[in-house]
């Protein structure tokens, strides 16, 4: 069986909750910080793509981390 | 090299300061107190006559061969339990105490069969021996009146027998089993001519033997002798090796006869094990010669073909040929590389250097991804490097001992025995897991606390810990400020009312009275050492818990000494190497990050590529990618996804979509059921290289024999370089450690002469400790000051559901290996036929389920069958199962869910149902089957 939430959102998602109880600024800087050491590019780019399309399956959090990681 | 026969020196090393000087047949010799005569006596080089005592054990002074006289003293004590004494002035041959021995050896023969010519111990029994030494001319007791000459053989282990009409009831089996491996299997029955050697049940294999072999190699006749030996007879050879099983890394004598290994045998000279063993590296290398195993290299177009047998050459091109033609449609990051934790240092190194140099990418991992890589991660950040503090035989100075999320005497069965011993001295024992691991209560061990809590809750247990070594000023204060950052912040998130063991009680139901009974141990009871496993990694929250369990180290003070630490027990031999090697997608050996430009140039300066300074792809995002179509080629390195990943589902349909998937293997296994080629890979008995165990220590894999399948398995991934254009060469595996130790820091000093030399060093091993580091951050932390990092508790997603009510959790026993390839292979299946399913008996009853039954067990994401075992050793609600057996594939259940720092899968956790399928009948037999018992 494939995953029925893309792979990219899910983990994103995953690592926000992980972020919840730091203040805003600083845990959207961690979680972007974290994506940027681990994740390969495919999966940014992904990650940013559906930043755009589908903004409402994204954690707030990895919305304002996302800024961090665009080009 | 000949047959390897290690000095005994009749009682064991004591510590300290040598300052007692005796006198033995005139020869001086200084020895620390509490030493025995015997022992300073062989340290001179006089071996006095002995059956009883042997260096490995406690003098016992049972056989009174080993005779004496002493000046000034009278009589004739045994020198083995004579302790030195200044001045003394020993004599070990008189005619007085040679006749009190010819007496006693007169005793013993009288009673022993004399087929020493067709005894299989000919050559290797030292009852032999000692007649000769003694000068043994007569017996005059016959055979006429009351022996054991009748006893019967019992055959039931199957890799040693138990021939008591041998035995001499020297007890060195009894104690051997108690005092080396903690068992306690065996006692000596009756008195005076009754006493015999009793395992306890009908026979040894319906007693409590876990088959560790430790009796066999202290047994001085052939009563307890290898049946190896028996059907091959004395091995003529032996070559040091290292066991490629666990993580413990023990040493061995891999004795051979011509090019036919007959047995392997501890060694005592083995950093790891000092002379012990488990029954897997002991007795099961069955597999290495098995039938079942690949020797050529194979091919096919598509996965429902057949397989064609090829040359290697063929083999080679074929494959590069495919990995390029990929690469041309789909772009450079569309095919990647997997490493094994089961194969050397070497093989390993060779493999993340074709990814990144030939290959052009970053798209490597390691399986240690699946198991270990929350380790790495919450190490890191915390202490500044990937790996346990200790080495193991740190645990002896250790007065307080926490088990997390392991099953040591299952998973890491020698290192468990030292555990044990310790504990058996008086160290306190604090356990955390859902089920009641046999540590908990075993023969003379009893956990002082067992923190039963729920899986999924590790966090919250461990902040609680905290939480009262913060809020009732029991943190040590001094080391805290020395050595550490970040401590503020940390002590007042940790104080918060919401980490109290009375908050977190309806969390994990761990009894917060209990809990902070523990927590003032630990803080307080002298040095705490934390040794973890899978429990604590496979989590959704696995890293957090690694940095939690740091936090609480550095606030007490329990790191940088002996006796103290936090100490990951890795599952797979060589966990600890394939991770240092460089085979995660994101770190050059040596834990570099890929973006760090000074590392990079290193390697680009050697390799003469570029380094890509981003991450290449997880294990689980390349199954992700290929489901996307992104990534379509994949090298497996010794390691069957297809079974030992979560989501079978999943995995297969990855591994199906890709263009080619190569697997290097000695079986075709599950993961070879999707490949287009298979290429025949070595056992460690063919490998020239190194392991490095769980702590940190480089032993040296030696070859007992050539590569069966013609090609050593580190060539393999050269020549695939090599025919995709990039030149990249050994002439043998030291150069690829030569070019390791320069390209890395931490083993800038090891090479195969150094190890050859040493036995073994633990990293990092460099100009600054050129002999290896034992224990880590003694003076200061890897990072500089150790960090505090703030560990908030969020639950797992995977919660109990009406559908799905009880929560399963997974790991292995003692007498199988990880998917059980080779141990499935050897007579090891004896202990363990299948897996089965642990339930509670509350749970088994609601569901009408009874001993044996046949039971599904399903999850959201898949479904299976087995066998349903009833214990009371699960909490209610909480189920358990291994994963050896293919058939049964436990992973068919587990779901996608991962740690949200490294993505190591949550094998730990998964809410399913269980149901009744076929009840057993009345004639259905459980009764041999090994309960699993282990949660790591
Ligand atoms: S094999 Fe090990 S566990 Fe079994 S009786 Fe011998 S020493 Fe004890
Ligand atoms: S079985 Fe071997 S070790 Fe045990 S008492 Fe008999 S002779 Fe001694
Ligand atoms: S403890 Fe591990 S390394 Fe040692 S013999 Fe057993 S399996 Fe091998
Ligand atoms: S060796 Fe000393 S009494 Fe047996």
């Amino acid at each position: 069986m494939t995953h029925a939430v893309n792979p990219q959102v899910r983990l994103a998602n995953e690592i926000a909750v992980q972020f919840h109880h730091r203040p805003t600024d600083e845990a959207a800087a961690a979680i972007a910080q974290h994506i940027k050491l681990f994740w390969d590019p495919r999966m940014k780019a992904d990650l940013l793509r559906r930043a755009e399309t589908e903004a409402a399956s994204l954690d707030p959090l990895v919305l304002r981390a996302v800024t961090h990681l665009r080009p | 090299m000949t047959l390897m026969k290690e000095p005994d020196l009749g009682t064991p090393a004591v510590a300290g300061e040598a300052t007692v000087t005796v006198e033995i047949d005139g020869m001086p010799m200084t020895v620390p107190p509490g030493t025995s005569v015997m022992r300073a006596a062989a340290m001179t080089g006089i071996d006095i006559p002995k059956l009883c005592a042997t260096d490995s054990l406690d003098a016992f002074g049972s056989c009174r061969l080993c005779l004496v006289e002493i000046d000034g003293r009278k009589g004739t004590p045994a020198s083995c339990t004579t302790p030195v004494a200044d001045g003394m002035k020993v004599r070990t041959q008189t005619p007085r105490v040679e006749k009190l021995r010819q007496g006693v050896m007169e005793l013993y023969i009288s009673d022993h069969p004399l087929d020493c010519l067709t005894c299989s111990a000919n050559g290797d029994c030292e009852l032999q021996d000692m007649s000769g030494v003694v000068g043994l001319r007569q017996v005059r007791y016959g055979y006429e009146g009351e022996n054991h000459l009748d006893l019967l053989t019992d055959s039931s282990n199957p890799y040693f027998d138990f021939d008591a009409s041998k035995c001499i009831a020297c007890s060195r089996c009894v104690r051997a089993c108690g005092e080396i491996q903690g068992t306690f299997a065996l006692t000596i029955e009756g008195r005076g001519f009754e006493s015999k050697v009793s395992a306890g049940g009908v026979d040894f294999m319906d007693s409590e033997c876990v088959s560790c072999g430790a009796c066999v190699q202290a047994c001085p006749t052939a009563t307890l002798q290898e049946k190896s030996v028996v059907e091959l007879g004395m091995p003529t050879r032996s070559v040091v090796t290292t066991c490629a099983y666990c993580g413990v890394g023990c040493s061995f004598k891999a004795e051979m006869r011509g090019d036919q290994l007959v047995r392997m045998v501890p060694y005592k000279d083995g950093g790891a094990n000092e002379g012990h063993s488990c029954v897997k590296g002991r007795f099961a290398f069955g597999y290495a010669t098995h039938p079942d195993r690949e020797l050529e290299p194979m091919i096919r177009e598509s996965i429902t073909d057949e397989w064609q047998v090829v040359d290697w050459d063929t083999a080679i091109e074929h494959t590069a040929r495919k990995l390029l033609e990929v690469q041309a449609q789909h772009g450079p990051g569309s095919i990647g590389g997997i490493t094994s934790s089961r194969t050397t240092n070497e093989e390993v190194y060779v493999v993340q250097k074709m990814v990144r140099a030939a290959f052009g990418n970053n798209n490597v991992d390691t399986c240690a991804r699946v198991c270990h890589s929350p380790t790495g991660y919450g190490l890191k950040q915390t202490f500044g490097t990937s790996a346990g503090t200790q080495d193991f035989k740190s645990v002896a100075e250790a007065d307080v001992i926490v088990v997390i999320g392991a099953n040591p005497t299952d998973a890491h069965p020698v290192f468990a025995s030292r555990m044990k011993k310790r504990i058996r001295e008086g160290a306190k024992l604090i356990v955390l897991d859902p089920r009641t691991i046999d540590l908990v209560r075993s023969p003379h061990i009893q956990a002082q606390h067992h923190l039963r809590l729920q899986p999924g809750t590790n966090v919250a247990v461990v902040n609680a810990f905290a939480h009262v070594v913060v809020t009732e000023g029991l943190v040590d204060q001094d080391f805290v400020d020395a050595r550490c950052e970040g401590f503020e912040e940390w002590a007042e998130f940790i104080a918060r009312p919401e980490n109290s063991p009375e908050a977190t009680e309806a969390i994990s139901g761990v009894p917060a009275d209990e809990l902070r009974a523990a927590a003032r141990l630990y803080a307080t009871g002298g040095n705490a050492a934390i040794y973890y496993g899978l429990g604590v990694t496979e989590h959704s929250q696995g890293s957090t818990m690694v940095m939690g369990m740091a936090n609480l180290a550095m606030a007490t003070g329990n790191i940088g000494r002996d006796g103290v630490g936090v100490n990951p027990l890795r599952g797979q031999n060589n966990v600890q190497g394939s991770c240092d090697m460089g085979s995660f997608p994101h770190e050059l050996s040596g834990y570099r990050h890929v973006s760090d430009e000074a590392v990079r140039e290193v390697f680009e300066t050697l390799w003469g590529r570029p380094i890509l300074p981003e991450p290449g792809l997880r294990i689980p995002n390349m199954f992700d990618a290929a489901i996307d179509g992104t990534f379509r080629a994949l090298f497996v390195q010794g390691e069957d996804i297809a079974q030992s990943d979560p989501n079978t589902k999943h995995v297969t349909a990855a591994l199906a979509a890709m263009d080619l998937v190569v697997v290097q293997d000695l079986f075709i296994n599950e993961t070879a059921k999707f490949a287009h080629v298979f290429l025949p890979g070595t056992s460690f008995l063919e490998k020239d290289g190194t392991f490095t165990n769980a702590e940190r220590r480089i032993n040296r894999v030696r070859p007992v024999m050539a590569p069966k399948t013609g090609m050593h398995e580190w060539e393999i991934p050269c020549r695939i370089a090599q025919a995709m254009g990039y030149e990249m060469s050994y002439d043998n595996p030291s150069e690829i450690m030569d070019e390791i130790a320069a390209v890395t820091p931490t083993f800038a000093g090891v090479s195969f002469e150094k190890l050859d030399k040493l036995g073994s060093v633990q990293w990092p091993c460099n100009d600054a400790a050129p002999t290896g580091t034992p224990i880590m951050h003694v003076d200061g932390f890897v990072r500089g000051k150790g960090a505090f990092v703030p560990t908030t508790f969020v639950p797992t997603d995977e919660r109990s559901t009406r559908k799905y009510p009880l929560i399963l959790t997974t790991g292995r026993i003692l007498s199988q290996y990880n998917v059980g390839a080779q141990t499935r292979r050897t007579a090891n299946v004896a202990w363990h036929p299948e897996d089965v399913l642990e339930i509670h008996p509350h749970d088994a009853e609601v569901r009408g389920i009874e001993n044996g039954d046949m039971v599904s067990l399903a999850s959201r994401v898949g479904e299976t069958s087995l066998k349903a075992v009833i214990s009371d050793r699960m909490p209610v609600g909480v189920v358990y199962t291994t994963f050896h057996h293919p058939v049964t594939g436990a992973n068919v259940v587990t779901t996608e869910n991962s740690d949200w720092a490294t993505n190591c899968p949550e094998y730990k956790v998964t809410a399913v149902q269980v149901g009744l399928r076929t009840p057993a009948g009345p004639a259905q037999d459980v009764a041999r089957q090994d309960i699993p018992m282990a949660v790591d």
